[in-house]
């Protein structure tokens, strides 16, 4: 569970590690280890993409404060 | 009787009557183009026309360069230039020297002025321009509540990413208050820090509508702005001054919209294929490795481990044998040689002498060789085959 990772650094690593198992010229061993890693990875990635949920809010300036109210297209129109 | 001229005089007459006119030497002219061509010479040929009145314009190139804008058919200018002859063709023509649009002359002007001063400031820099957040968690878009704007923006959004997170800071996007409510939002947008990543957005629309995206005010809070910004402001062909100082220009706001955010499932789709290509690397690596182990107990080496061991043993063994026969041999030659001695020996043996009937003779434990050894009354022993005989010797 790799925390502070970006979607794009995340990917980044797990292209190497493809790369570097395609190309075959590692110890047994380590090939294993990156090939965790990258399984590793490639959950990380996919949870990122999910990670948010679909929301589409008005920002309020409150007397200086932030307030996100919940905003559709068709109140609107 | 009058003078009679030719023509070239009296088109130089008329020339120079215009030219000394102070008039028709600098005159300003308002009137519309029409059929404007610009000559691959650089030089600008156009008519100048109003409700009843055409006059032929040629503008050359060492002064248009100078244009901040593109003449057009139908555009309303203000030019300002001499009146002159064009011998060749027997008329009449404008050299504009200057020309501005016609109304919009202020906006236009006050708009390069400010492009050029952000631009001298460094406010245009592609060093200063910040980089796109790949996958924004939030993306906050300045525009109006109403119109296609959102509506096209939210659609884009959505289609390319289902769960993406749309912050709206509603703003007019024209009128008087516009540029201070645009320039107030993005402050807000980044005192709170509301996102990663702004669309300042608007539809098409003239000069004037579009206005409030030049406002320095507005281009002030673009680069102040700590949070990257795209500016998605008219048309294709519109360019404004928040075009120019904001992190990425998007054509229209629909494609602002696309490059704020990729595609999931594309992503989707990468993330599958790199996790397949893994699986299938590490198999292939794996497989291999158990084809190379396969081999190697497969060879001689593995199967029959002890044939070395054998195979030493079986020379030891015929060695054995060869050292076993060669001491035979050489017994049996020895034994040979010995028997050929012994027979010599025995041939030489003194005992077998005795045997043909000789004898020793021995005085005092010598043996006798002469007879001058031997003295009368010497007692002498006389040895033969089977024995002792005591004497005493009696004399020849």
């Amino acid at each position: 569970m790799e925390l502070g990772l970006s979607y794009e650094e995340a990917v980044k690593q797990l292209e190497e590690i493809v790369q570097l198992l395609e190309k075959g010229d590692i110890p047994l061993e380590k090939s294993l280890e990156l090939f965790q890693k990258g399984v590793e990875l490639s959950a990380y990635c996919a949870r990122k993409l999910d990670e948010t949920e679909k929301k589409i809010v008005k920002l309020i300036d409150a007397d200086g404060e932030c307030i996100e109210e919940p905003w559709s297209l068709e109140e609107e129109q | 009787m009058q003078e009679v001229i030719t023509v070239t005089q009296l088109t130089r007459y008329i020339k120079r009557l215009f030219a000394y006119d102070s008039i028709l030497s600098d005159v300003c002219v308002i009137g519309e183009i029409s059929n404007f061509k610009l000559h691959s010479s650089g030089h600008m040929y156009f008519t100048l026309k109003d409700e009843s009145s055409v006059i032929r314009c040629v503008m050359f190139r060492s002064q248009n360069q100078y244009l901040k804008f593109k003449p057009k058919d139908g555009l309303k200018v203000i030019v300002r230039g001499y009146v002159s002859i064009y011998e060749a063709g027997g008329s009449y023509q404008l050299y504009p020297e200057y020309m501005e649009p016609a109304g919009l002359g202020n906006l236009y002007l006050a708009f390069e002025q400010l492009k050029h001063k952000l631009e001298k400031e460094g406010l245009f820099k592609s060093e200063a321009k910040k980089k796109i957040p790949y996958l924004p968690g939030s993306i906050a878009v300045v525009t109006s509540p109403t119109g296609a704007v959102i509506r096209d923006i939210i659609n884009v959004l959505f289609r390319r990413f289902p769960n993406a997170v749309l912050k709206l800071f509603p703003v007019q996007v024209q009128g008087d208050d516009a540029a201070r409510q645009i320039s107030c939002a993005l402050d807000f947008i980044n005192r709170h820090k509301a996102a990663d990543v702004i669309i300042l957005a608007r539809g098409g629309g003239s000069l004037e509508e579009l206005w409030p995206f030049n406002e320095e005010i507005v281009a002030r809070s673009i680069y102040r702005s700590e949070i990257p910004v795209i500016s998605a402001v008219g048309h294709e062909t519109d360019f404004s001054i928040s075009d120019f100082v904001a992190d990425l220009r998007a054509p229209t706001p629909s494609a602002a919209a696309e490059l704020v955010i990729p595609e999931k499932e594309v992503l989707v789709k990468y993330i599958l294929d790199l996790r397949l290509r893994l699986k299938k690397a590490i198999t292939n690596r794996i497989r291999c490795e158990r084809l190379k182990l396969e081999q190697l107990m497969k060879s001689p080496a593995m199967r029959h481990p002890l044939d070395r061991i054998n195979q030493r043993k079986m020379d030891l063994e015929i060695i054995r044998k060869n050292i076993a026969e060669a001491m035979k041999r050489r017994i049996e030659k020895e034994k040979g040689t010995l028997s050929v001695l012994c027979g010599k020996l025995d041939v030489l043996s003194p005992l077998t002498v005795l045997a043909r009937g000789y004898s020793i003779t021995m005085k005092d434990g010598n043996i006798i060789k002469s007879v001058r050894q031997v003295h009368n009354g010497d007692k002498l022993d006389i040895i033969l085959s089977d024995g002792k005989i005591r004497c005493i010797a009696e004399g020849e």
